[in-house]
């Protein structure tokens, strides 16, 4: 197991550009929706312990709203996008075109539109991900869950735990000009995809 | 102020009152706590999969149920706790995407709950409190000065079982 994520710098960076050309499709796509500028950090590319993993979104009892994909393909794994609560609430307001501060609580309408972002923040970045890699991956449909970060996180680390006790996630956050919204993209691989995706791109 | 000592994912700890152990954000994972009453000593292991056997080696034994739950009883034991008198509670394993098809991965949660529950069984230890499954994550903690097990989730606050 600790040998396949034995990544070299190189592979390390390609990951990362892979993360950087994916989130910025991503990003456009959001920022086209929401009619405003999305900037978003360098990805961050590590191998990180399962259970620290929550402490990348603030701790396992920050409440947040998370959507889930499953990606289907030759490198198959999963994607999840996790909002803050007041994130959430404020890119709810955004798209329903209801004043700042309006939604408080997330109905079935609000928890629609949450999915469908995901679902396009998710295309996005796996149509860049298939022109870096070559690798064509469909996502699945998303599903919707607004609690705390361990929680929702579980969904994705239960499958990572099966096979080690380690996780290679390459995540992103986006952030919005007014800093109204702030978000964290996940790409968390499976653990054999990973060497799919580094063949793929022919790093050493 | 007492002791509030915190368990990770995959972990355990163990301890005395008048400190309380507690466990954030559990989805599809247990938290379970054993406590003897009269020596107010106990623990809780919050665990993320079942079965070690069905998985490659790891170097963590608390996450899985049948290699977490040994190693925690024997601590408890260690503090002097008395294996008869020992009572257990467990909470989470929720499922917290609910997807058409859900494969096996999805319904860990409650796949966890069985395993935690056949393995106290085995060892002769009473289970006296559970609150488990639904959709939703839970925070939990157990004060040891009284054995008292809190549940709190976000939709519901917090309640005792």
């Amino acid at each position: 197991m600790a040998d396949e994520f034995n990544l070299t710098p190189n592979q390390m960076d390609a990951l990362r550009e892979i993360g950087n050309v994916g989130a910025g499709n991503s990003a456009t796509a959001l920022s086209q929706i929401i009619n405003r500028r999305i900037d978003m950090n360098v990805p961050k590319v590590a191998l990180v312990p399962i259970e620290s993993v929550p402490d990348l979104v603030g701790g396992p009892d920050t409440i947040v709203v998370g959507v889930f994909l499953r990606v289907y393909g030759k490198a198959p794994g999963n994607i999840l996008f996790l909002l803050p609560q007041k994130s959430a609430f404020f890119l709810v307001d955004t798209l329903m075109g209801k004043t700042h501060g309006a939604t408080d609580k997330l109905d079935f309408m609000d928890e629609s539109a949450l999915m469908e972002i995901g679902n396009i923040l998710a295309g996005a970045y796996l149509n860049a991900f298939f022109t870096f890699t070559n690798i064509s991956m469909l996502p699945s449909i998303p599903a919707l869950a607004m609690d705390m970060a361990g929680a929702i996180l579980n969904v994705v680390l239960v499958q990572l735990g099966q096979m080690g006790d380690t996780a290679m996630v390459i995540e992103t956050e986006f952030l919005s000009e007014d800093d109204g919204i702030n978000g964290h993209f996940f790409l968390v691989p499976d653990p054999g995809s990973l060497e799919t995706i580094i063949k793929a791109v022919g790093v050493e | 102020m007492p002791e509030l000592i915190r368990v990770g994912m995959a972990d355990y700890k163990v301890g005395k009152s008048p400190a309380t152990l507690i466990s954030y954000g559990l989805g599809s994972c247990i938290g379970v706590s054993l406590y003897d009453p009269q020596l107010k000593v106990g623990g809780l292991l919050h665990i993320m999969l079942p079965d070690s056997t069905q998985a490659r080696a790891s170097d963590n034994p608390a996450k899985f149920a049948d290699t977490g739950l040994p190693l925690m009883l024997a601590d408890v034991l260690k503090l002097g706790a008395v294996k008869t008198r020992l009572v257990a509670k467990l909470a989470g394993g929720a499922q917290m995407f609910a997807f058409q098809n859900a494969t096996d991965v999805m319904r860990v949660g409650s796949r966890n709950a069985e395993a935690v529950k056949k393995i106290l069984q085995a060892n002769g230890i009473k289970i006296i409190a559970e609150d488990t499954g639904g959709t939703y994550g839970r925070t939990v903690s157990i004060d040891l000065t009284n054995g008292s097990y809190k549940v709190k989730t976000i939709d519901k606050g917090e309640k005792e079982i």
